[in-house]
């Protein structure tokens, strides 16, 4: 039998903005040596959670428990276990890449021993040796959140934190820094918790999502398990008369799950391509126009899509449309 | 509540005594990067000392042969401690808000995640930005002195340095508090503009305090003034208005005052 033991445990999180209930009662573990994600749009909660856990902001109600230390009363303990590597750059520009990790060594405690052959060891992991003593402010984007993940592991911490790793880089870096974090993940059994609101990053790194919306953990699972939930196979179907058709496709017994969206319904089932025919041809018999249909296998976007009632995408691009003053939308 | 609080101290009292070469680590970090960021920004370094020598040299020649009632030295020399006064002023201050830089570019939170403690980020973070203001006044002292000005004595070298030492914290706590408080830099034009020139203008620094009853009132609580006057009675020995020693301790109070200040503000801030 395997015991697992959880690293992190929080109950009941929550942190209350204003009356903005920012993070909301969140209680969830995360297990030793695992990659957790947490995947939403942006503003659902997963920066405002990451700052609590590292102590950066304290919670207004519940508690969390890391490396055994409690964040609200061991704060200092907790920092001592953790690398945190924040969403925007938190490199100081006008110091070298070798001088940051230097400061930051200094700041954990690391023997002077110990720091030279350590700078060395992470610099090599990310691929940034030989930049290390031009300053950080010539750095590239991809080359900066290198240098952060380095830094994050120079006091091999128990737990890391990725906000948004790879928030406006490019594919190639992209890949790369997947690369480094699963290398570290398996090579120095560091648990990384990390946020994201892609898709395929989560679906690429991480062993369990919780899909987090509005403050609230809608959904926590493998990614294996959340796909089983939607379905083997998804249909997605544009027609006439959506709420006339939803009606007869549930009752069929071979339908897994049916979900009506704006302008579509998704049907979950097996070996979609052969019920396809079945659909139409029961639509037809309806006096249903089918407009198009199509069969995918289940992505973490359909999942999300179950279980929130929404695409991360459209709800990026209203946000965006929504802080926009009015002369400049529609223009995006 | 009181008794949560006092366990809590109890707790990171008994680690600290093992973190302590953590925390003595954190305050040299600190203090070396401001150090390093200084020496690198030439534009900066440039500047806070060509400004106030344009000052030095420019009023001080353009008012050469100005006289003030009560002012027993050349204008020069009057002129020399309020411009060191300013120089340090005004460097230390920029260093107190500079953790406004560090809020936008991210970098205070690396700290704030760190296992040190806040007073060491502040201690640390105080004494570099003290060091640049200081070397700066030492510059200018140094010039003022080439360019004639005379010191009377070893001990007023001392009581110099003592108060430059003190208005370097002193502007540090007061660009704590400042930083604390605001969110960008906006509103640190507007202090520099209608608090603190005003309060440079009426600190003595350039004329006299003047006879006008309001301006005086308004003289006698501003505490560049004190600081300004304390300066000039250390290093002339005349010229000044108060002892030293009193504006020594009025300046001691006001340091205490926005250190404190600035320490409890940047420890109660939140990212």
């Amino acid at each position: 039998m395997v015991i697992v033991v959880s690293i992190i445990q929080t109950d009941h999180l929550t942190k209350i903005f204003d009356d903005v209930h920012a993070v909301d009662a969140i209680s969830f573990s995360v297990e030793k040596g695992e990659i957790f994600g947490f995947l939403g749009p942006n503003g659902a909660g997963k920066t405002t959670t990451i700052k609590m856990l590292t102590t950066l902001l304290r919670p207004t109600k519940g508690k969390a428990i890391i490396a055994d230390a409690d964040i609200k009363t061991q704060r200092n303990k907790v920092r001592k276990s953790i690398g945190v590597v924040f969403q925007e750059p938190a490199l100081d520009i006008e110091l070298t890449g070798q001088e940051n990790l230097d400061y930051h060594a200094r700041m954990y405690g690391i023997p002077r021993d110990l720091r030279k052959s350590r700078i060395t060891e992470v610099l090599t992991l990310v691929d940034l040796l030989q930049k290390k003593d031009k300053l950080v402010k010539v750095y590239s984007g991809g080359m900066k959140r290198r240098l952060e993940i380095a830094r994050g592991l120079m006091h091999r911490p128990k737990v890391l934190f990725l906000d948004e790793p790879t928030l406006g880089l490019d594919a190639q870096t992209r890949h790369a820094i997947w690369e480094y974090v699963k290398r570290l993940n398996k090579e120095e059994e560091t648990t990384i918790f990390l946020t994201t609101h892609y898709m395929d990053e989560a679906e690429y790194l991480c062993d369990r999502v919780g899909i987090i919306d509005h403050g609230k953990i809608r959904v926590l699972d493998t990614i294996d398990h959340l796909k089983n939930v939607v379905g083997n196979d998804v249909i997605t179907v544009s027609c006439s008369k959506q709420e006339v058709f939803q009606s007869h496709v549930q009752n069929i017994s071979w339908v897994k799950n049916i979900k009506h969206h704006d302008s579509f319904l998704t049907i979950g089932v097996e070996k979609g391509e052969e019920k396809i025919p079945v659909l139409i041809t029961m639509a037809q018999e309806l006096g249903i126009t089918v407009h198009s249909i199509s069969v995918h296998k289940p992505t973490l976007d359909d999942v999300f899509l179950h279980f929130t009632g929404h695409r991360i995408r459209s709800q990026d691009e209203n946000n965006v449309a929504a802080t926009l003053p009015p002369q400049f939308r529609g223009r995006r | 509540m009181l008794l949560q609080r006092f366990h809590l101290n109890l707790e990171e009292g008994g680690k600290n005594i093992m973190l302590q070469s953590n925390e003595l680590q954190a305050i040299y970090v600190m203090w070396l990067r401001q150090m390093k960021r200084f020496v690198r920004s030439k534009s900066r370094l440039v500047s806070t000392i060509l400004q106030p020598l344009f000052f030095l040299f420019i009023l001080g020649s353009g008012f050469r042969m100005a006289s003030f009632p009560d002012m027993h030295v050349d204008y020069l020399s009057f002129l020399a401690p309020g411009i060191i006064a300013m120089a340090i002023l005004f460097s230390s201050m920029f260093t107190g808000i500079s953790i406004l830089w560090d809020k936008q570019f991210g970098f205070l939170q690396e700290v704030l995640v760190a296992p040190i403690s806040r007073f060491s980020i502040i201690l640390g973070r105080t004494f570099g930005g003290a060091t640049t203001a200081l070397v700066q006044g030492f510059i200018i002292l140094i010039i003022a002195l080439a360019l004639g000005v005379h010191i009377p004595g070893i001990l007023n070298l001392f009581m110099t340095i003592a108060f430059m030492i003190l208005i370097a914290f002193s502007a540090v706590g007061f660009g704590l508090v400042v930083a604390s408080k605001l969110e960008d830099f906006q509103g640190f034009q507007l202090i520099m503009n209608l608090l603190i020139m005003p309060l440079l203008f009426l600190s003595s620094a350039f004329f006299p305090v003047s006879d006008q009853p309001v301006l005086y009132a308004i003289s006698t609580v501003n505490p560049l003034f004190y600081m300004v006057d304390g300066l000039r009675g250390s290093l002339l020995g005349t010229a000044n208005v108060y002892p030293p020693g009193f504006d020594f301790l009025i300046v001691l109070g006001i340091c205490a005052l926005l250190l404190g200040l600035g320490s409890y503000l940047f420890n109660k801030s939140e990212i």
